[in-house]
């Protein structure tokens, strides 16, 4: 096998080298490599989003990607964006509006949202509307069409977007 | 006695007690784990020198398999084992089995079945080495791949009783429709795993199930090990909806090539198997006959329901099992047929029965409505039967009417338009629909083992499972309710099977039967505490870590301990589960919008009132209605497993094309509690919740797209291709 | 997966002709790798040779091959002036996977068809001369036009359907020279080689998208699927009509997943313009679309399909 060149991936603000199987996906990176298994499988093909986490601040499926193509990059993954004793807002809403059952899908819920919110900053479009800059608290139906890359099979789709909305108004009055 | 449960009890105890936590929409405990990714599920513990495995399915669809040329794989980079021991699985187990399922991978009873495990160092070089085994077979053509045209057998005895045709004969009113519901999966968003270790003879197995005390067992039967040798852990679990019932093929072959290379082994099935080989709900064909008189009074009642199985499974979906007591009608057939087919195992999927019964009777009963000119919740009403029709049986607790009249309400179904095709905005008909709900309930065996600790703290403990039911939370308050204790000095320990045996999560049993084991194992420390403060148990009033009586000044509970309390509660199901008929209600209302041009339908909002006894956690409750009603907006409008009829393949095995609903196919949604408790089903007065959220919703979806544009299909899921090819001309005016 | 070997492109002189199979974002490759349908010896991972900069050039635009799906929808340009562009690209997929596949990669996705993706089928384009598993099996996504005895598969994305309407052009790099191609003619019929999806010969790479000068006229991308948002298309309409006093003076129309590429038929176009909006148009235009439509079962309901959304999007874009 040609030589494999390495990586260094920062995850959560720690350097990783990996040198390893260029067949390991980032998400196995994470779960396997690393042991940072907050982040989940459910499909392994980005059907569902479980795996969802941020590289270079952008929401990806990690288990759609190599870990060696992510030389240089900087992932946040779950765990970076709160622990259980020092939960970010929108973790503490997601608990407070039950936006969750079996809590599989929940920590891509989390991540996925957390880059969206990011994402209606930056103006971002989506197929229900071309441009929401000027309304900081979207609508329901805003949220739902931009979630939808996360699936959850339990159906706590309502508490979610409640959740999500709870945060978002919340930093908007901060 | 051991717990049995004979005798109503109408204490209602929970409504007596001081704490004031029972119900109330607590947070779930575990929450602030789940929402930071730190509740660990089945693959993810770090166990030394874990090795990886990945099953191989069968590429003929029936037969048996003659060669597995190990040889090629065992040389591939990391390989450390190709194995296709008699002991693994061919067929998952059934829920609450307790036995081992089929064994020995050499026979292959339906595509992709599990033939073979190979095992490597890493998770990658496995499954390269698992898709690069060449295995010979001898393909056999015994068993048909679909049920059209087959022979059936009873699934279950028929109801009969009166005369429905001639009835049928003289009604004014009648219907006489024939529905079909496809194929479903559960699709939990964790996928099966097990991580087996071996310390000697006995076996730890990390896993995903939902009912330890009878996983253990089908564990121990299949390995031909002593139960007692036997652990499982699962203390979160991502999700089951009946797919982990029973243990499945990743169990055992992890526990088979674990024991062989003496290091742990991990097995997660692929997205793809946990569709081809775990349980599929299965399709039906359903006919249903209704008669009513001028004054729309069921006599009349026959519904019938074609399922199908692999040979050999005893599980038939027990379609009519909420028609056997839900409305009036004399005279009537209830039966079930099944067909023996080579498909992937039939089994429990989210209410089973009564998730696809309902839609279809539901759908039925508006048409009759339509028929007789009656509003929908009318004719429900007016048939709500005094006894169970045919036996006479007498109903615990039920609060139809009381969910149809606040449902009605809150949603405004008095706004809906009489006739089809009256509300047009732009490109859509707009359309209101309703539907009953009903779910039967029951108890199953239970124990818990609760602790007061000298400090007065509380720590519940059991094997029962939280599936994201809400087990944490409610196990918590019952006990926090009891003893009163705040919330948070209460600690529950679950999903171990080492722990005293709770009724596990199915069939909507899970709180009513733990949280009753709860009850008792708290009774029994009140009883000591009262012994102690020298009062009657029923007397003794407990809050915020003080007891006292009627004449007995408030003193600490820690003055009342000189050590730890532990009690092990029992419940089991006594006489109360036959002498009355037990089930939970409720009813649907929908809106929807279905587009004139292309057929697709989008809900606009949706409410379900529900009763399910009493409430033990708000919003936890709550969230297993939204579910069981997103289950039913996947049923009506886009879930369906296309199985191929050449070969018995499954086509769409992934979540890309088997469509569970996503974010943007859910409406604004409101769930209303009917007041309720039911001391016929639990001490508790509670009841199941988690799926009757989904009995009927479906129903109430379809009758919604007839109302908006005049389509009656009859067959689920309501997709666009089959709602445009009955829709009037888009641009009629 | 099978092993493969992996190595990063610096420049595009390294990814031209290289032997190896390109990789970009990764989001139709690797599903693939992992399915075992794709089983590349090397990847050439070219997310590093820049091509990933939106510029204008003359009066249309040219879209870097390695501009990700987010980027392009959300670039002001192409809102403003290529909105049929952005709407495209954001009916499809999820916002996850667009921060991931690329401009190039997308007009390279590959079909749904659940037998091309599952190894145990005959799939004439997965396995050539093994056979088509989809015509009498569960066709339902299936294509209705262009189809062949081999294949029946449908081209699944949004994008180039888009862009096929715009007629946009395809920038190529090849070892001695570059090229263009109108993304009209970029994606081939199955006919008997149905392996062949694209024109990219060996060892080309695409490096870019041109969008022509900026058409005026409404823009409507118009998907029907099972899902609400998060699924695959049925089948999809881009149309930009332009109305000149009561009658459509302009019309550009491409159809997705009804072939096994986003369909273009300029008779279409030519039957609309200059007339007056009425149903009875749309119907023609329809009986012009569907002349050679052939249903195989589960997919009939493309026929019909086609026609009361083309109607939909032309009644929309007319008002009438």
């Amino acid at each position: 096998m040609a030589h494999t060149p390495a990586a260094r991936i920062a995850v959560n603000g720690t350097y990783h080298d990996y040198n390893g199987d260029p067949r390991r996906s980032l998400l196995d990176f994470l779960r396997l490599e690393l042991g940072m298994t907050g982040t989940k499988k459910g499909c392994d093909h980005g059907q569902c989003g479980a795996c969802t986490v941020h590289v270079n601040g952008r929401r990806v499926n990690s288990c759609l990607s190599l870990a060696v193509m992510h030389d240089g990059d900087e992932i946040t993954t779950i765990e970076g964006i709160g622990m259980p004793d020092k939960l970010s807002a929108l973790q503490k809403a997601f608990v407070e509006h039950d936006g969750y059952q079996c809590g599989y899908c929940t920590p891509g819920q989390i991540c996925s949202a957390a880059a969206m919110i990011e994402e209606l900053k930056a103006d971002w479009p989506s197929a229900l509307t071309e441009g929401v800059a000027s309304n900081p608290v979207p609508s329901d139906d805003e949220l739902r069409e931009r979630m939808s890359g996360n699936l959850c099979r339990c159906g706590a789709y309502d508490n979610i977007i409640a959740a999500i909305k709870d945060a978002m108004g919340k930093e908007v009055a901060s | 006695m051991f717990g049995t449960y004979d005798r109503p009890d109408q204490r209602n105890m929970l409504d007596q007690t001081r704490q004031g936590v029972i119900g109330k929409p607590l947070d779930r405990p575990e929450g602030h784990l789940k929402v930071a990714g730190q509740a660990t599920y089945a693959a993810e513990y770090q166990r030394p020198n874990c090795a990886e495995g990945v099953l191989v399915g069968a590429t003929i669809s029936q037969g048996r398999v003659t060669a597995i040329h190990r040889d090629k794989v065992m040389s591939m980079p990391g390989v450390l084992g190709v194995y296709a021991a008699d002991a693994m699985l061919r067929r998952a187990a059934q829920g609450m089995a307790a036995e081992a399922p089929k064994q020995d991978v050499q026979i292959v009873d339906f595509p992709m079945q599990p033939v073979a495990l190979v095992v490597a160092e890493t998770f990658e070089q496995a499954t390269a080495a698992a898709k690069a085994l060449q295995i010979d077979y001898e393909e056999t053509s015994d068993v048909p791949f679909s049920p059209k045209g087959q022979e059936t057998e009873p699934g279950s005895e028929p109801i009969e009783s009166g005369d429905l045709e001639a009835t049928m004969a003289q009604m004014a009113h009648t219907i006489d429709v024939t529905y079909t519901t496809p194929g479903h999966a559960s699709a939990a968003m964790e996928p099966h795993a097990s991580i087996a270790e071996w310390d000697g003879d006995k076996l730890t197995l990390w896993g995903s199930f939902q009912m330890l005390r009878y996983n253990v067992k089908e564990l121990a039967d299949s390995l031909g090990v002593a139960s007692r040798n036997v652990k499982i852990m699962s203390p979160y679990v991502g999700g089951g909806f009946g797919s982990k019932l029973g243990i499945s093929h990743d169990a055992i072959a992890a526990a088979v090539a674990a024991r062989d290379l003496g290091r742990p082994v991990r097995v997660v099935l692929t997205r793809q198997q946990v569709f081809e080989i775990i349980m599929r709900r299965s399709e039906t064909e359903q006919r249903v006959r209704l008669g009513a008189d001028e004054k729309g009074r069921l006599q009349a009642l026959g519904h019938e329901a074609w399922v199908s199985n692999l040979p050999e499974e005893s599980f038939a979906e027990p379609v009519v099992q909420a028609t056997q007591f839900l409305y009036a009608g004399e005279n009537r057939r209830l039966a079930v047929e099944l067909a023996r087919i080579c498909r992937v195992t039939a089994g429990s999927v989210r209410a089973p029965g009564e998730a696809v019964g309902m839609q279809v009777l539901e759908a039925a009963m508006d048409e009759l409505a339509c028929e007789m000119q009656i509003d929908p919740v009318k004719l429900r009403k007016r048939n709500i039967p005094s006894t169970v029709p045919g036996d006479d049986t007498p109903y615990a607790s039920r609060k139809l009417a009381e969910a149809l009249d606040e449902g009605a309400k809150a949603f405004g179904w008095d706004k809906r338009a009489k006739k089809p095709c009256q509300r047009r905005e732009g490109e859509w008909w707009i359309g209101m629909g309703m539907a009953s709900a009903a779910r039967v309930n029951m108890i199953m065996p239970a124990q818990a083992r609760v602790t007061m600790r000298a400090d007065g703290s509380v720590l519940v403990q059991s094997d029962q499972t939280d599936i994201g039911t809400g087990s944490y939370a409610i196990l918590g308050q019952i006990a926090a309710e009891m003893l009163g204790q705040p919330i948070d000095r209460t600690t529950v320990e679950l999903g171990d099977s080492s722990l005293p045996s709770g009724a596990g999560s199915g069939g909507s049993f899970g709180a009513a039967s733990t949280g009753s084991a709860v009850f008792r194992a708290c009774e029994a420390i009140r009883a000591v505490l009262a012994g102690r403060l020298k009062c009657r148990p029923d007397d003794l009033q407990l809050q915020d870590g003080k007891a006292w009586a009627e004449g007995i000044e408030p003193r600490d509970v820690t003055d009342l301990l000189d050590g730890d309390i532990a009690k092990i509660g029992r419940i089991k199901p006594g006489k109360t589960s036959n002498s009355h008929q037990q089930a939970t209600y409720g009813a649907f209302f929908v809106e929807v919008a279905v587009n004139a041009f292309t057929g697709e339908t989008r809900l606009r909002r949706m409410t379900g009132a529900f009763g399910i006894g009493r409430v033990l956690n708000e919003k936890t409750a709550r969230s297993q209605c939204l579910g069981g009603m997103v289950w039913g907006i996947g049923s009506a409008l886009t879930e369906e497993l296309a199985f191929d009829e050449r070969d018995g393949h499954l086509v769409n095995h992934d979540l890309a094309e088997y469509h569970v609903p996503v974010h943007r196919d859910i409406p604004p949604m409101e769930v209303i509690f009917v007041e309720e408790r039911d001391p016929v089903a639990s001490p508790i007065q509670a009841k199941g919740v988690g799926e009757l959220g989904i009995c009927g919703a479906a129903g109430a979806i379809s009758n919604a797209i007839y109302n908006a544009c005049g389509v009656r299909l009859r067959s689920f899921p309501m997709t666009p291709d089959k709602v445009l090819a009955e829709l009037p001309d888009p641009f009629a005016k | 997966m099978k092993a493969f070997d992996y190595a990063r492109a610096a420049d595009l002189p390294d990814a031209v002709g290289s032997d190896a199979k390109l990789i970009a974002g990764g989001t139709n490759l690797l599903d693939l790798m992992k399915l075992e349908v794709e089983t590349p010896d090397a990847l050439l991972d070219i997310n590093r040779i820049g091509l990933d900069l939106i510029e204008p050039e003359g009066d249309g635009l040219r879209v870097g091959a390695l501009v990700t799906n987010s980027d392009c929808a959300a670039d002001a340009r192409v809102r403003k002036d290529w909105p049929l562009l952005s709407k495209a690209i954001l009916a499809g997929a999820s916002p996850q996977l667009r921060n991931k596949a690329t401009t190039g990669g997308n007009l390279c996705q590959r079909t749904r068809c659940g037998y091309f993706m599952d190894n145990q089928s005959p799939c004439n384009k997965r396995e050539p001369g093994t056979g088509c598993a989809a015509q009498g099996g569960f066709n339902r996504i299936h294509a209705i036009l262009g189809t062949s005895d081999a294949c029946i598969a449908t081209y699944p994305g949004d994008m180039a359907v888009a862009l096929s309407a715009l007629d946009a052009q395809v920038v190529i790099a090849g070892r001695s020279d570059s090229r263009t191609v109108r993304v009209r003619d970029f994606h081939v019929l199955p006919g008997d080689a149905p392996q062949h999806e694209n024109v990219l010969q060996p060892g080309e790479v695409i490096t870019g998208v041109t969008l022509p000068a900026p058409v005026e006229g409404v823009q409507i991308y118009r998907k029907v699927r099972d899902r609400a948002s998060y699924a695959f298309a049925l089948m999809s309409v881009a149309a930009v009509i332009r109305m000149d006093q009561g009658r459509i003076a302009h019309a550009q129309l491409a159809f997705g997943s009804l072939a096994h590429k986003p369909w273009h038929d300029p008779r279409i176009e030519e039957l609309l313009k200059g007339e007056t909006p009425t149903p009875a148009l749309f119907d023609k235009a329809a009986d012009l679309l569907l002349e050679d439509a052939k249903g195989y079962g589960a997919n009939d309901f493309k026929i019909p399909l086609a026609r009361r959304t083309l109607a939909a999007v032309l009644a929309e874009a007319t008002g009438v």
